[in-house]
């Protein structure tokens, strides 16, 4: 049944792919439109999600501790001592993300319909778009880690392809292969790690890897040499996360990626693609429980990225890169929750940041649509009447991103800020920066929403005339709406149903002792107020735009970091890319052209001057032919008759 | 009765077979090199049957009917191949025909 899932995805790749690759493109033909090639894509994901419920139905229904569907497909591969079985699991942790995947995956498919009405080759949009849920697919159902690393890699190709969609527009190009070599390093570390499982622990199988590691430890704190190998697979699979998951140091490629198209933005880069990271970390949580210093190294990483992203987008104008950078930041804040311990409510703060961030780029996408492709805030503005709609949904979004209660941002955002200050791993500083972030997410969100929907109207009037989108682009955006609002009682705190499913998964965490109970009301109380602040701060200073100027003025060196994303860009351009590529030439001239070239070209020469020489010996003379006959004859005798001389 | 003694046999081959290497290396008429050979073969048969006979071993005897059969195989084909060559080039002599130097 767990194939179903996959194959529809497959067959809807299949059908646009083949057509739009064989009928359509080498004939220069009118190319089929998005209706038709939509409709194709959107039923396939469609199935799938189908399917995907079914499968959801059926593991509630198993007694609590044994849910768990699995199907062998076929034996995938067999080498040696490793045989490796192409394995589908179903567990309440991959259903949650089947179901995040392949749901959303249809709500933004059926949105592409409409906004990719006016692409000239929405075949092949749609044959990407339906291959990179196969393969995300694959990722969650994977049973084995070679195959969610088949996975992780499929999702890979199709953000590079789907970024470098308009492959027309050199940037957008380069952006889509930044995003593949920075994935590339942090696929480096996943390779290592894998291998390093396998080295320490004899298998790769997920189940069959938990058996292992709870009987070699079961329950003590491995040490010595094993603790030292624990620690360097979390830590390698963790350099993959930072490259799937966009955090420090391979963040820079999210950005970028916002070149691709709107959809993909919040299918890929926000709701999907980018929270494999933390599906690995909450997969193998039994593993990363054993290493204090990975969930350190997690925590910090999560907690800067989170923070550093934030003040980046605090001042970007482009309502993509806000969005991008947005998305950045809540990814660490998911980390962050993993590095305290609590995998859990990072899983949560994927799936409502799924809604959420997915909503607000459809939006934002749905703004842009309107706006005939303008992406500058500053250029917006007064939009709320001409897309009443929009502005609606988008609002929602607004507000559960902000952390205001009752939306679904505000339960799991409380949830990793709650478990930073009091869980084991947790301490001040990591909850103190994650309240910052808080207050800076509401507040560049605020600015957003500010810019784009209210005040006066900034565009050209003559030039642009701001229109709601069309039905089908909008009734997506309403389920998601609903969804973002509502999606947080799924996990209030102290009777959450998410935590009571996950626990077969990743076990529930208490908090640390000595800490007052009390405290939890005292800190949501904190969180919202701090979010207000933020939202009220950018209220009061984007309401009028002189005021941003003025203080734009006065911390230009502030606003000049921040603008061009704290030179990172530039550091990375510095220090890595040009002496890579000076040693690269250098390489290339002093080692490739002047030994290895030359030594090719040598035995070349050489076979050539002996072929000259020896062709002399060739008279063509049948007498001079028998003479040497003879000689040979005669020479072959005496070594016969007397040795060699 | 008078019997030969194996060694002029012997002698008697090896002064034909070296007439007819010397036939063969130094003369240039294809037809006349062709016949060095048959020379060259039959000394050898010669040699071969008084070898049997030493020896009383009939495996010699047998060699020579092979060599006869191939001999003549070959010297159909050589004369077949003459036939030839003489038709396109005109020519039966070694030192015209050197087309596999280039």
């Amino acid at each position: 049944m767990l194939g179903l899932i996959l194959l529809f995805p497959l067959i809807g790749f299949l059908i646009n792919g083949l057509w739009y690759a064989v009928l359509q493109a080498p004939q220069g033909r009118k190319k089929a439109g998005s209706l038709a090639t939509g409709l194709v894509a959107s039923s396939a994901i469609f199935l799938s999600f189908a399917v995907g419920v079914v499968a959801f139905v059926q593991l509630a229904g198993m007694p609590e501790g044994a849910r768990v569907i699995e199907n062998n497909l076929f034996s995938w591969i067999k080498v040696g001592g490793l045989s490796l079985d192409f394995v589908l699991r179903v567990d309440p942790l991959s259903s949650l993300f089947v179901l995040v995947i392949a749901g959303i995956g249809t709500l933004i498919h059926v949105y592409s319909i409409g906004y990719m009405s006016h692409d000239e080759t929405p075949g092949r949009f749609f044959a990407y778009l339906n291959l990179f849920c196969f393969s995300m697919l694959v990722l969650v159902l994977g049973g084995a880690l070679p195959l969610l690393f088949l996975g992780w890699e499929g999702v890979g190709l199709c953000s590079y392809l789907l970024i470098g969609y308009w492959y027309q527009d050199i940037e957008k190009a380069k952006a889509g292969k930044k995003a593949f070599i920075a994935n590339r390093v942090g696929d480096l570390g996943f390779l290592l790690g894998m291998f390093l499982i396998y080295t320490t622990f004899g298998t790769m199988d997920f189940s069959a890897l938990r058996e292992v590691v709870v009987q070699r430890f079961g329950g003590m704190a491995p040490a010595g040499a094993e603790l030292a190998a624990v620690t360097g697979i979390c830590l390698l699979l963790f350099v993959g996360c930072t490259g799937k998951s966009a955090q420090i140091p391979l963040y820079v490629w999210l950005p970028d990626a916002m070149a691709g198209p709107t959809p993909v933005s919040a299918l890929i880069h926000a709701a999907t693609m980018v929270t494999s990271g933390i599906y690995l970390v909450a997969r193998l949580d039994f593993l990363y429980a054993l290493s204090p210093t990975a969930l350190e190294v997690m925590a910090w990483v999560g907690g800067l990225t989170a923070f550093v992203a934030a003040t980046i987008a605090v001042v970007q104008t482009d309502i993509k890169r806000v969005l991008a950078y947005s998305t950045v930041s809540q990814l660490g804040y998911m980390f962050l929750a993993c590095g305290v311990g609590a995998t859990g409510a990072g899983v949560f703060h994927v799936i409502t940041h799924a809604f959420f961030k997915a909503l607000l780029f459809l939006g934002a996408g749905s703004v842009i649509h309107g706006m005939h492709e303008e992406q500058d805030i500053l250029k917006m503005g007064g939009l709320k009447k001409h897309m009443p709609r929009t502005f609606l949904v988008v609002t929602v979004a607004w507000l559960a991103i902000c952390g205001l209660p009752p939306f679904s941002g505000f339960f799991s955002k409380d949830e990793i800020l709650w478990m930073a200050f009091a869980s084991n791993q947790g301490n001040r500083v990591l909850w103190a920066l994650g309240l910052l972030t808080a207050m800076m997410t509401a507040f560049y969100m605020t600015r957003m929403w500010i810019h784009t929907f209210m005040g006066s109207e900034r565009f050209d009037h003559h030039k642009v005339h701001p229109h709601e989108s069309p039905i089908v682009m909008v009734a997506p955006l309403y389920v998601l709406a609903v969804l973002s609002a509502a999606g947080g009682f799924m996990g209030v705190p102290h009777a959450s149903w998410l935590a009571h499913w996950l626990e077969p998964i990743v076990p529930h965490v208490v908090p640390a002792e000595g800490v007052n109970h009390s405290m939890e009301w005292v800190l949501m109380a904190v969180s919202v107020a701090v979010a207000l602040l933020g939202m009220f701060a950018a209220h009061r200073l984007f309401r009028d735009l002189r005021r941003p100027e003025a203080l734009k003025a006065r911390w230009a060196f502030i606003h000049k970091v921040l603008w061009n994303k704290w030179f990172v860009d530039e550091l990375y351009e510095g220090a890595l890319i040009r002496p890579i590529g000076r040693v690269s030439q250098a390489l290339w001239r002093g080692f490739d052209v002047a030994v290895i070239d030359r030594i090719v070209l040598g035995f070349g020469r050489a076979s050539e001057w002996s072929g000259q020489t020896l062709r002399l010996a060739q008279t063509g003379s049948l007498q001079a032919y028998a003479v040497f006959l003879l000689l040979g004859l005669v020479l072959t005798l005496g070594y016969m008759i007397y040795g060699l001389v | 009765m008078q019997v030969v003694e194996p060694w002029v046999v012997l002698t008697f081959a090896a002064t034909i077979f070296l007439i007819g290497l010397g036939g063969l290396m130094l003369r240039r008429n294809i037809l006349v090199i062709l016949m060095c050979i048959e020379l060259m073969l039959n000394s050898v048969n010669l040699s071969f049957v008084t070898f049997s006979r030493m020896h009383g071993d009939m495996a010699g005897q047998v060699s020579v009917f092979f060599i006869i059969v191939v001999a003549a195989a070959e010297s159909a084909v050589g004369l077949g191949l003459l036939i030839a060559m003489f038709r396109t080039l005109r020519s039966v002599d070694t030192d015209d025909i050197r087309l596999l130097r280039e």
